[in-house]
């Protein structure tokens, strides 16, 4: 069962690199090497299962000391465990944080920067925690304390100051902003070194190194996404931005999906992070905007006038519905993801045997494999949409097959 | 205890029609193929595209399942 699921996704993966490779005459090679990715995706797997080790690790620490020993059979301190909340502990790993796991108990103190009516002030988060991962209070120019994973102003006996903590504006390198760093200087470096190769030998010559890596994937921004959606006389403006957002999506993508240190952030499954992109998009859209696209917003040429007024609210609604379903479904298809990965690892604590991991990884590994082709789709149906977008709102109309349309 | 059975069904409920959905996908891009072999790749790309519109319609209702848990 579990060894067909295995060569399913081996398939898949192919599938996926493939269509990554359409283009490019990479899939004819794949066919002819086929033992040899067998095998490679083989190494893949046993790296990832360690990974998800390190995943399953990193839950233990974080909820509870006694699990690790617990998960190797010592009867007594699973008794001391108590209840094992998947829900709480699944969450925990959703959302953002002000400290990163490194390994063991070795966690990374990220800073607090806060601006209140006193002014700016920056201290560790290490200080609003103390020794059993509990909330503090730290005493700056007011009383902090994490209500629910979010600083508050608290008073002398601990409540929360719901006036005071309205005029507080939370600055925090979270892990989410601190991840999101890490993907700008990995994007920083690709993408700029690739630019300064075509800057020293110009377009002509042939690409390496980074150069030929990148060049396949711009290319096929550019050949899938915007040619076809924006048009050839107008994509060029659009490419900056098309690109700009399907790196950054790329990345995030890939890097929530490494379990440890560098990546571990849900960053693309963090609704304010695809609200920010939505609501580029929304910009984009609408300030290139041509007139027959708003025409066809508030005035659908062609039809009855009664229709005309029917149709203009829903075509309104439109336009702030699209962006929306961006922002959702970015959000909903990584965090379903890292929930999917998150759950059948907690099935080891559920069942409290190591045995069930005999399950549990195996399952982890293929999701994992399906997670990486859904990064890659996710990036590209976002871009993809977008140009849809900007092409829509950029497009000509004539006027003549409308009247034709008018006769249905 | 009952929000959270009611938001599993519809989660359930979201998974059926995501299934019927790429089933559906799947069925004609298996069929599309068998005729026309050369188009595979492109087929296969648009497959998945496809299915993974499908499937963001089932998350859409598992954050709503979700939100509505909560």
């Amino acid at each position: 069962m579990h060894l067909f699921n295995f060569y399913q996704e081996l398939r898949l993966f192919k599938n996926f690199i493939t269509i990554f490779a359409a283009n490019f005459e990479i899939g004819m090679y794949l066919n002819r090497f086929k033992s040899l990715l067998v095998v490679s995706l083989s190494l893949m797997a046993i790296i990832f299962s360690t990974a998800v080790m390190a995943n399953e690790n990193h839950a233990t620490a974080d909820t509870n000391h006694a699990a690790s020993t617990a998960a190797t059979t010592a009867p007594h301190e699973a008794k001391e465990e108590g209840d094992f909340n998947v829900t709480e502990t699944i969450l925990e790993h959703i959302k953002d944080d002000h400290s990163w796991h490194l390994w063991g108990h070795t966690s990374l103190h990220l800073p607090v920067i806060l601006y209140t009516s006193k002014g700016l002030e920056y201290f560790s988060s290490e200080k609003l925690v103390d020794e059993h991962h509990e909330p503090a209070v730290y005493h700056g120019n007011f009383d902090y304390k994490l209500v629910e994973g979010k600083t508050k102003i608290v008073d002398a006996n601990g409540n929360v100051d719901i006036a005071a903590s309205k005029q507080l504006w939370d600055f925090s390198i979270t892990k989410n902003v601190a991840s999101l760093f890490i993907s700008v200087i990995i994007l920083l470096v690709v993408l700029l070194s690739a630019a300064n190769a075509y800057k020293r030998t110009g377009i002509k010559s042939a690409p390496k190194g980074l150069q030929s890596f990148m060049e396949p994937i711009v290319l096929f921004v550019r050949d899938e996404v915007a040619i076809p959606n924006i048009g050839a006389k107008k994509y060029g403006k659009y490419m900056p931005f098309l690109l700009t957002i399907f790196f950054l999506i790329l990345t995030n993508n890939f890097l929530g999906l490494i379990p440890f240190f560098p990546g571990g952030a849900n960053v693309s499954g963090n609704i304010a992070f695809t609200m920010t992109l939505a609501v580029c998009v929304f910009i984009v859209v609408n300030l290139n905007a041509n007139k027959s696209y708003w025409e066809h917003i508030f005035w659908m040429p062609g039809m009855h006038w009664s229709m005309k007024l029917f149709l203009a609210p829903i075509e309104l609604i439109g336009v702030f519905t699209k962006p929306i379903s961006l922002m959702i479904r970015l959000f909903a298809n990584i965090t379903a993801g890292h929930i999917l990965v998150l759950s059948l690892i907690c099935l080891i604590f559920i069942f409290k045997t190591v045995f069930a991991s005999a399950i549990a990884v195996p399952f982890a590994v293929f999701i994992g494999m399906i997670e990486l082709l859904v990064a890659f789709l996710q990036a590209f149906i976002f871009t993809m949409l977008a140009a849809m977008y900007i092409g829509m709102a950029t497009e000509e109309h004539h006027h003549e097959s409308h009247e034709g349309a008018a006769h249905h | 205890m009952v929000v959270g059975s009611v938001a599993a069904i519809g989660a359930g409920l979201a998974a059926i029609g995501a299934g019927i959905g790429i089933g559906q996908i799947g069925k004609g891009a298996v069929e599309g193929i068998a005729r026309q072999p050369e188009a595979a790749n492109e087929i296969r790309s648009n497959m998945i595209v496809a299915a993974a519109f499908v499937e963001a319609v089932a998350l859409f209702a598992v954050v709503v399942a979700l939100l509505g848990n909560g």
